[in-house]
């Protein structure tokens, strides 16, 4: 009996040195943490439970059945965050390069199946050169069985990745299905075709990194949702962003105590916005003072920066927010801003975050550039995303919104629950000087008169009471008491139910 | 009484004469330009009138305007604070013909005191220590030796014409003297083509000491002892205590006396200081004479208990001084600190805009039974203007002693929370922390001295690091049992949250165990030593307030991946908490260093590329323009601070840049 357990504890620390001593060295060398190390990171202490960790591959070709290695290049299980249960899988760079075979794929589609069926999310650790050449199509038949359980577990649990290190060709399209994907700066880098195809096809000449690295994804592509320094800050900061998340669909988001007062009066939001109506302000400031304890965590920070998405709690519950920034580009919505702001809103919406909105937006970015890049279609994205979202919307105008925008930006219309406005807002089709060069054109000539229209546009038009009027806005509120009518707002949506007709799914104008 | 006076100011010392008013029961009158419309004056104060557009010059000095708004409200009176119209003789003369009273000197003494030349020639009759000096021709060097001997050594020779140290000498003896006069002759001649040169006493180890007068209309006049301001920066005062660490009785009085002497000559009434230049023998020369209020004024009152500005109010009421000399004594100490919007770490460039965060220490008594006073013109989300002066706030602190006054300094400039803008906060921590000054020993020089390479932050003591990572030890630990708190944890398998961490923080790593109980934690470090950490903080709150062995220890919290931003005492660190085993995988994790800025021209502030003065391949010498950026409506020009070859231009005319965004780059 004894020498049956020692073998077993034998085996177990076989498949734990992974590639062996040389190769982790040299993942180490790398500024690289291993798949084991870093499974140690991401979950509570202790909490891992692994599966399948002498699972080997079956692969006869090239000489392959004299190496394999237990585990075969994928470490998988489950443990918890904060004592909140999640799924794992973390390729081992170490053994085979982390290449994906048919065992490789089905160990992470086995607990894809358990986290969808207990209800938990699924965290990908992606550190992986690509297909198994050796394998074939068993190789690509294993991704295709990955991604068909990405599609299916979509909007049922959170799906994370955090690329860690190489992920290519059809690699990419696992991560690229899930929620979120977070990249580690200088040692990770995701890309369909490598440089190598690239100069041969194209002719252009690019490293990995500019092709496919962090700052790539996270300000060019939008592939990637952030960028952290090292593993070690990745992990902790995955950590943080699951404490906002719910675990599953049928669940509400999470709520934990809070040390912040619900009613904090902040009077400096009373002069947050300029005198100036040309004048920008940071958008941030406003949300991190409604935020518990001024924390928020930003989602696709340095892309589409007009618009502003990312967690905060109120009252200890996770809130999604969206909000323009007029520090960039005036706030105004694009192509880029919509898609953003879309994909984030469905996220919300699908796993029961409430959302709050902040507005203040001059309406559409005009141009030809936008309207040849579709911008019918991808600002339809967003409208279509907040009118489909049954989660409390709640909205503050904070100083102007104009036309379509006005509409996009959760108006009432759109089944938003709460319209606030400050007494600076605006509800309008445009501004007043557009607005009187449009209907008093003959005018144009006399300054006064146009300068005396101008007057006449603001008083009737440059506030929030027109659109207060039909109930369009629910109520003016004073910005320093905003955090407290967001947070009883919120407070008064939790039992909040809507149903929406039969569909097989919708349509959005993807 | 008045019932109603003018403040012909903006800013704290608005307020600050709004405060005295209002406390006398008189009604007050505010001024503002177009971007002090929401100032703190203009709340404060019972009326405002509106005096033009931002730049001074087209308001705050506009003596018309000024007196616009005495007419339009009917006040009787006219503060002027500093600065602005406050020693302009023609506002005082345009006041009187209105018959509206100024509250400050009669405009004679305000002119007599106004000329350099004419000010020092009127204290010497006064029978006022000036420097001594020759400034006739002087014909040779043997006539030069001979000044010298006469004015005694050490003799600095100077250029008439001079500036900028050139043509300049110091001379500790004849031989100096007789070279010192030649070269510098020599020197004077082909830089300005005017080789007139004099010669006078070379100051050593100078300091800046003043003396508050204030007289009445009656004929008497007091001193209120001095302040020391040699705490200086490019001639901008930025601390100042009173008394001065370095006066004894006698020269005091005899500073003092001097003081009221010139007073007396010129005729003045109201608050007024004469300052003087102190040498390390003690001897003391008479600089110039301020006649207004001054910005320090407040370390006076805080040692003397006399409200200045009510006095200058009697007095220009016509009423007697309420004490005489020999009631005025100096109790205890007090230090005040000039909070600047002004970036330390950025060779201390004006930083203007919004304070998304403003709370200062609370004002009145200490529990360490000193006092805390801070004088402000700002507030919460309220706006930095490029305007004007950009102090935000002058804390003072008093206590029994210097070294409590400084105590409680260094306290409440670490409660201090002003967010949103650069400011000088970890400068005057630092200074205050500085053993040069604890000691005393300073002069005119120090900051020049001690901060030759302007500041780069702080770093702490051993005592206080252990101090810090043990509170940062138990603040986590709060943090972290918090997070296991979170709904939809599994049941019988919650999270345990460990007592061994490791805090990293100014390149040390202290392995500690925590030891929790309901009063607070005991964090034990690897050598078996321990602190006691006790405090109410909880996560999100911005300003920690704890007792480390039962000592106060208050810092500035700012969230980080895995830590904490510590700010205190002038330090700026990130402290990590991590698991024991974090700690050790984070050690494998690649050391990124910043980015080699030093061949890059990096935009200081947010602007707008205005002119790009050179081009790709050009060569640029030291100090050469190279691009010029428009902030807020200033041109700022942007010189190269070393020879080099421009490899490539980033920023184009009209580009609108972020701080750090990279305008140029060099080969």
């Amino acid at each position: 009996m004894k020498d049956i357990l020692e073998q077993l504890e034998q085996r177990r620390a076989t498949a734990r040195q992974g590639g062996g001593q040389r190769r982790v060295d040299g993942q180490h060398a790398k500024g690289k943490l291993t798949a084991r190390e870093r499974i140690e990171l991401l979950l509570d202490e202790g909490s891992f439970e692994e599966f399948d960790m002498f699972v080997a591959h079956r692969c006869t070709d090239f000489g392959m059945e004299a190496d394999r290695p237990a585990g075969d290049g994928v470490v998988t299980g489950w443990g918890t965050i904060n004592g909140r249960m999640v799924y794992v899988f973390s390729q081992d760079f170490t053994v085979m390069g982390g290449s994906v075979s048919e065992t490789h794929g089905a160990k992470i589609c086995k607990i894809m199946d358990m986290a969808m069926q207990n209800g938990a999310p699924v965290i990908g650790l992606n550190d992986s050169g690509g297909a198994r050449i050796q394998e074939g199509v068993a190789s690509l038949a294993a991704y295709g069985e990955v991604f068909q359980r990405n599609i299916e577990a979509s909007g049922v649990v959170p799906q994370i990745s955090v690329i860690m290190g190489p992920c290519a060709g059809g690699a990419v399209y696992s991560p690229a299905m899930t929620d979120f994907i977070f990249m580690v700066k200088d040692s990770s880098y995701m890309f369909v075709t490598g440089p190598d195809v690239v100069k041969t096809v194209t002719n252009e000449v690019v490293t990995a990194e500019e092709l496919g690295g962090a700052s790539t994804h996270t300000k060019k592509s939008s592939v990637a949702d952030g960028a952290f320094e090292n593993d070690v800050e990745a992990l902790s900061e995955v950590r943080r962003l699951v404490d906002f998340l719910p675990l599953n669909n049928r669940q509400k988001a999470p709520v934990r105590p809070f040390f912040d007062d619900p009613s904090r009066v902040e009077t400096s939001l009373d002069t947050l916005v300029p005198d100036n109506p040309n004048q920008p302000y940071d958008m941030k400031e406003l949300i991190l003072k409604i935020a518990d304890e001024g924390d928020f965590f930003e989602i696709q920070k340095d892309f589409a920066a007009n618009i502003i998405t990312g967690f905060i709690r109120v009252e200890g519950q996770s809130v999604g927010v969206v909000a323009n920034q007029p520090m960039v580009l005036a706030g105004c919505l694009d192509i880029d801003a919509s898609r953003k702001a879309a994909r984030f809103v469905r996220f919300c919406d699908a796993f029961e975050i409430p959302i709050l909105t902040l507005v203040d937006v001059p309406g559409f970015l005009p141009g030809t550039s936008q309207e040849y890049g579709g911008v019918i279609k991808h600002g339809a994205k967003l409208l279509f995303a907040y009118g489909e979202a049954t989660v409390p919307k709640v909205t503050v105008l904070t100083r102007k919104t104009y036309g379509g925008a006005y509409v996009v930006m959760a108006s009432k219309h759109l089944k938003a629950d709460f319209n606030y406005a400050w007494p600076t807002a605006e509800v309008a089709v445009m501004g007043a000087k557009g607005a009187v060069e449009i209907l008093y054109r003959s005018e144009l000539g006399d300054k006064d008169k146009i300068a005396a229209r101008t007057k006449d546009y603001e008083d009737r038009f440059a506030n929030p009471f027109v659109a207060a009027e039909r109930g369009f806005i629910d109520e003016v509120i004073m910005p320093h008491s905003t955090r407290r009518r967001v947070a009883r707002a919120f407070a008064a949506l939790r039992n909040k139910k809507l149903s929406t007709p039969w569909k097989k799914h919708d349509n959005i104008p993807l | 009484m008045f019932k109603k006076i003018l403040i012909a100011n903006r800013g704290e010392i608005a307020c600050r004469v709004i405060k005295t008013a209002r406390k006398m029961g008189i009604q007050t009158v505010a001024v503002y330009s177009d971007a002090d419309r929401n100032a703190l004056h203009v709340k404060m104060a019972d009326e405002a009138v509106h005096i033009g557009p931002p730049p001074a010059a087209q308001s705050y000095i506009v003596i018309d305007k000024i007196m616009e708004a005495i007419r339009a409200t009917g006040a009787e009176a006219v503060h002027p604070g500093y600065g602005f119209l406050s020693e302009n003789m023609n506002f005082a003369a345009a006041l009187e013909k209105e018959g509206v009273v100024f509250v400050g000197p009669p405009s004679p003494a305000i002119e007599a005191m106004g000329d350099k030349i004419t000010s020092k020639k009127i204290a010497q009759e006064a029978g006022v220590s000036t420097v001594p000096g020759y400034m006739g021709l002087i014909a040779d060097s043997d006539e030069a030796v001979k000044i010298s001997r006469e004015i005694g050594y050490p003799v600095m020779i100077k250029a008439s014409a001079g500036g900028g140290g050139k043509g300049m000498r110091i001379a500790w003896n004849d031989q100096e003297a007789a070279e010192g006069f030649q070269s510098s002759k020599n020197e004077a001649a082909s830089s300005f083509g005017d080789d007139r040169i004099f010669i006078e006493k070379f100051v050593t180890q100078p300091r800046h000491i003043e003396i508050q007068v204030l007289a009445d209309k009656h004929g008497n006049c007091v001193y209120l002892h001095e302040r020391e301001c040699s705490i200086q920066r490019r001639n901008q005062k930025v601390i100042e205590e009173a008394p001065s660490p370095f006066l004894d009785e006698a020269t005091r009085k005899a500073m003092g006396e001097q003081a009221c002497a010139l007073a007396r000559a010129v005729g003045y009434t109201s608050a007024g200081t004469v300052e003087f230049i102190v040498d390390g023998n003690r001897n003391f020369y008479f600089l110039e004479m301020n006649t207004r209020l001054q910005v320090e004024h407040p370390v006076t009152e805080l040692i003397t208990g006399v409200d200045l500005v009510e006095q200058m109010i009697r007095v220009a009421n016509g009423e007697k001084l309420p004490f005489a000399q020999s009631d005025l004594k100096i109790n205890g100490w007090a230090m005040e600190s000039r909070l600047y919007a002004e970036d330390p770490y950025r060779n201390f460039l004006p930083s203007i805009g919004r304070l998304t965060r403003y709370r200062p220490p609370v004002e009145g008594k200490t529990s360490g039974g000193g006092i805390v006073r801070n004088d402000t013109g700002v507030y919460e989300g309220g706006e930095i203007s490029m305007y004007y002066d950009p102090m935000i706030a002058k804390l003072c602190t008093w206590g029994p002693t210097r070294a409590d006054a400084i105590e409680e300094m260094r306290l409440a400039l670490d409660t201090f929370e002003v967010e949103g803008i650069g400011h000088n906060l970890p400068f005057c921590s630092a200074v205050m922390d500085h053993p040069r000054f604890t000691s005393g020993n300073i002069t005119t020089a120090f900051i020049a001295e001690e901060y030759p390479e302007g500041f780069n932050g702080v770093t702490l003591d051993a005592q206080t690091l252990r101090r810090v990572a043990a509170s940062v030890a138990a603040m986590n630990r709060v943090a972290e049992i918090r997070r296991t708190k979170i709904s939809g944890t599994m049941d019988n398998h919650e999270r345990r949250v460990g007592d061994n961490w490791v805090v990293t923080l100014q390149g040390e790593s202290f392995p500690v165990t925590i030891a929790a109980d309901k009063a607070g934690s005991t964090v034990t470090f690897a050598d078996g030593s321990s602190h006691r950490v006790e405090s109410g903080w909880t996560p999100g709150q911005p300003l920690a307030r704890l007792m480390v062995d039962g000592d106060p220890l208050v810092m500035k919290v700012g969230k980080i991946p895995m830590g904490f931003r510590i700010r205190l005492r002038g330090a700026d660190l990130k402290a990590r908490v991590q698991s024991p085993r974090q700690a050790e995988l984070a050690l494998l994790m690649p050391e990124k260093l910043p980015p080699d800025t030093s061949r890059f021209l990096l935009c200081p502030m947010p602007g707008l590329v205005v002119k790009i003065s050179v081009e790709e391949g050009q060569e640029v010498q030291e100090g050469q323009a190279l691009a010029t950026v428009e902030a807020m409506k200033m041109e700022n020009i942007l010189k190269a601070e070393k020879r080099g070859v421009v490899k490539k231009i980033n920023a184009a005319p009209g580009a609108s840049l972020k701080v750090d965004d990279v305008i140029m780059e060099f080969e």
